[in-house]
């Protein structure tokens, strides 16, 4: 058993939390949030060219680092702990998870790309109909000679404006919620009859309502079998929410560093609220809700290419689902009305970790699918 | 004891309904549903209403305006606007200044000021907390010192911040706890002041909170001139009226009406929504969370009617009201969580200042649009009108006897 990064790995961290510590402060964030892009090319860039990190999950023959689930831990937590909103998730974790998995000359084309910062690409899964149901699906690929044609309407689709490709799940036979006739597409996200929705989200991203309307498809672009996609939907959305699980470390500890550092600042009754044992324990609590949301996390990434991965990251993201919750409603509340303003980031780390309470499933949700793994 | 409602109340609960169908204004309907914000005159359009009926200070003895209604009715009316969907009013004049001017206030100061607080008229907004001075109000600077005017009147010149302070925006006029004497000790030496808002030297400037909403606002008063009878109470004697005032503001917080509402809009959202190809309400877990919530819903209703029982046996709200106060926050809190948990992807959306178009394409249910923003906005519950732990510290203090 070894819990200690490598040489390289904690250069890794060393390298993003330095660039984010130097070019990503809040205020900057918030500039590209009001500007109404929601997202800034310019750290991409910095992402590829600087960092290379858009690289790490990926093979050296692709291109990359070499590294694999710990990396993209690694730079998520980093990611969380500076509320990054660009789009690293759907296009490295999500989207080079799946490439990476299929292998193939999709992989071969597109890898490169992503790891230059040349393909965002946003993950367009959900339906709304469908919660958190990855089988539950309308949106359909018909067979139409040797391609497809797509309809449909996918909902939430995180970083969709500004995406040059887009990977959809489609219903290509079976019934609505079969696990039988599912795939998988990778598209350029200008094809014909793709129209969107655009609009900002709580959380300081913006997102689009995607909708598809008899858009051809060439069989290139599909990632794994036809209709029988499903269980590596199930394996990227994994290892999205286990990487999900690393950003909330990030923003919990912010979370709770900063809340800490108030509750020493801040005077009432002739001394620091820090003093008084409600604070102090209520601090402690959220600690360890924090401590053990990191441990958790660390588990599940460990077990992602085991069999025991899907009930690993069920735990994972229950349990990090709760301490969202409690450290970021308890970090408004021992702030007081200031947590509260728009003005502090406490606020704005508060709205993340709301958002990633439900993000790939609520607690509720994991819960349930832990139970049937593990408990039936 | 008897639980139910009598021959007259039911009478009297038709009325009100059929009142309330009339009379509310039609474009203000859906506006609670949607968690939309309200603007001046949506809060005014309603208070008019009411205040022509006769019906807009239930709480208030009858001498001043009051309905003159027994405790039961005011429940029904509360429970009836709740149940209608009704915009809550402003409870600024009405719940809080106007029960301060009526109790400690001049012959004169009642004349002046009450009529234009039924009427709604006049827009106060309250000048309590202080940067520095939050769960302990006492510790507040704001400071006003007494002077002779060329006039020969006596005056006060106020300077000071005030912070959170709800819709000053709108306010014609403030009630302010400032600082008259600074050597005394914190609760003595304040009093209470009441300040036209559009005295030279005031400056309102709005504090955007995390739903995007302008709510509050900083207060600055630099050389405000107030006329000395416009202090409620005695100089340096603020603190009893403050303390009236915030307990009188936590039985209305309890706001268990409308949160019985919100348990029944969460109901209607839990049918839409789908699960797993049924309706979301047929999820084990989301019905027992549903459960949970309306059986300490109707805990805390039972303990706020016990509490107004007490009330109208002549006792007073006393501080047993912390523990609505806290209990009732709580559940607010609540339904705004399973709210947004109901919404799931749609609980992301963010509408502010986002145009309306393109109806052809909308983004998800319309009860979803406020979710998040709501959620967030309700943070507010537990910190406000003496924060949650503040209150347990009441009940610890003055009920338990630590």
């Amino acid at each position: 058993m070894d819990f200690n990064t490598t040489d390289e790995q904690t250069m890794l961290r060393d390298t993003v939390s330095r660039y984010l510590a130097d070019t990503y402060s809040f205020d900057n964030r918030m500039k590209t949030v009001n500007s109404g892009k929601h997202w800034n090319p310019a750290v991409w860039k910095a992402f590829a060219e600087e960092l290379g990190i858009l690289g790490a999950p990926f093979s050296e023959a692709h291109g990359g680092l070499g590294g694999g689930a710990v990396e993209n831990m690694i730079v998520m937590e980093e990611i969380g702990r500076a509320l990054v909103i660009e789009p690293y998730l759907p296009t490295v974790v999500i989207a080079g998870g799946a490439l990476k998995a299929a292998g193939g000359p999709l992989a071969d084309a597109v890898i490169p790309e992503i790891i230059a910062g040349k393909a965002i690409i946003a993950f367009a899964y959900a339906e709304p109909q469908g919660r958190y149901n990855l089988a539950d699906l309308r949106t359909a690929a018909k067979k139409d000679g040797a391609g497809y044609v797509l309809n449909g309407h996918k909902s939430v689709v995180y970083s969709a404006p500004y995406a040059t490709h887009l990977l959809v799940t489609v219903r290509s036979g079976g019934g609505q919620r079969d696990k039988d006739g599912v795939s998988l597409f990778l598209i350029p996200a200008s094809l014909k009859g793709i129209t969107r929705r655009d609009y900002p989200t709580v959380d300081g991203s913006a997102a689009s309502e995607v909708y598809f309307e008899n858009v051809a498809v060439g069989a290139e672009h599909m990632i794994g079998g036809e209709g029988s996609a499903l269980p590596l939907i199930e394996q990227i959305v994994d290892e999205g929410t286990a990487a999900v699980c690393a950003e909330a470390c990030g923003v919990t500890r912010v979370l709770h560093a900063t809340t800490l550092d108030y509750a020493k600042q801040r005077k009432q009754f002739g001394k620091a609220i820090g003093d008084f044992q409600v604070i102090q324990h209520r601090l402690v609590d959220m600690f360890m809700e924090v401590e053990q949301a990191v441990s958790i996390t660390l588990m599940a990434t460990l077990k992602l290419d085991t069999a025991e991965r899907a009930a690993a990251v069920s735990a994972a993201k229950s349990k990090v689902g709760k301490a969202c919750k409690f450290v970021g409603q308890n970090a408004v509340q021992i702030h007081g009305g200031i947590g509260i303003s728009n003005e502090l980031a406490v606020g704005h780390y508060f709205k993340r970790s709301t958002m990633i309470e439900g993000q790939f499933g609520s607690v509720d949700h994991h819960l349930r699918r832990y139970e049937k793994l593990i408990i039936d | 004891m008897d639980l139910n409602f009598s021959a007259e109340d039911i009478a009297f609960r038709d009325d009100v309904r059929a009142f309330i169908k009339d009379s509310y204004p039609p474009h203000l309907n859906g506006k609670i549903e949607e968690g939309e914000e309200l603007s001046k005159e949506d809060f005014l359009s309603w208070h008019k209403v009411l205040a022509k009926k006769g019906w807009i200070a239930p709480a208030w003895p009858v001498q001043y305006g009051g309905t003159g209604w027994t405790s039961v009715q005011r429940y029904i009316w509360s429970e009836e606007t709740a149940r209608a969907d009704a915009i809550r009013l402003m409870p600024f004049g009405l719940s809080m200044v106007g029960p301060v001017i009526y109790t400690f206030g001049t012959p004169e100061q009642k004349a002046k000021f009450l009529p234009g607080i039924l009427s709604g008229d006049v827009w106060w907004c309250q000048g309590y907390s202080e940067p520095g001075a939050g769960s302990d109000l006492a510790n507040l600077r704001t400071k006003a010192e007494r002077f002779t005017g060329d006039d020969g009147k006596e005056y006060y010149k106020v300077n000071g911040q005030k912070t959170w302070t709800t819709m000053a925006q709108h306010a014609d006029w403030g009630f302010f706890l400032v600082r008259t004497n600074p050597t005394a000790k914190a609760q003595e030496g304040i009093s209470f002041l009441l300040i036209d808002m559009k005295s030279p030297g005031i400056t309102v400037r709005p504090i955007i909170t995390l739903g995007g909403e302008h709510e509050v606002n900083e207060v600055w008063l630099e050389d405000v001139i107030v006329p000395a009878d416009q202090r409620i109470y005695e100089e340096n004697k603020g603190w009893t009226c403050a303390k009236f005032l915030l307990a009188h503001e936590r039985t209305g917080i309890a706001g268990v009406a409308a949160s019985k509402r919100g348990v029944e809009r969460i109901k209607s959202i839990a049918r839409s929504e789908l699960d797993e190809g049924e309706t979301l309400i047929q999820n084990p877990f989301f019905k027992r969370k549903i459960a949970e919530l309306e059986v300490d819903l109707s805990a805390l209703e039972y303990t706020e009617l016990r509490t107004l029982a007490g009330e109208s046996s002549g006792k007073g709200p006393g501080p047993e009201s912390s523990l609505l106060k806290i209990k009732g926050t709580e559940i607010q809190q609540r339904i705004t969580e399973l709210a947004l948990e109901a919404a799931g992807h749609y609980g992301a959306p963010y509408f502010r200042g986002f145009g309306e178009g393109d109806n052809e394409h909308p983004i998800g249910p319309d009860y979803t649009h406020r979710t998040a923003p709501t959620y967030f906005n309700m943070r507010k519950t537990s910190i406000y009108g003496g924060s949650n732990e503040i209150q347990r510290n009441i009940i610890a203090k003055m009920v338990l006897g630590l």
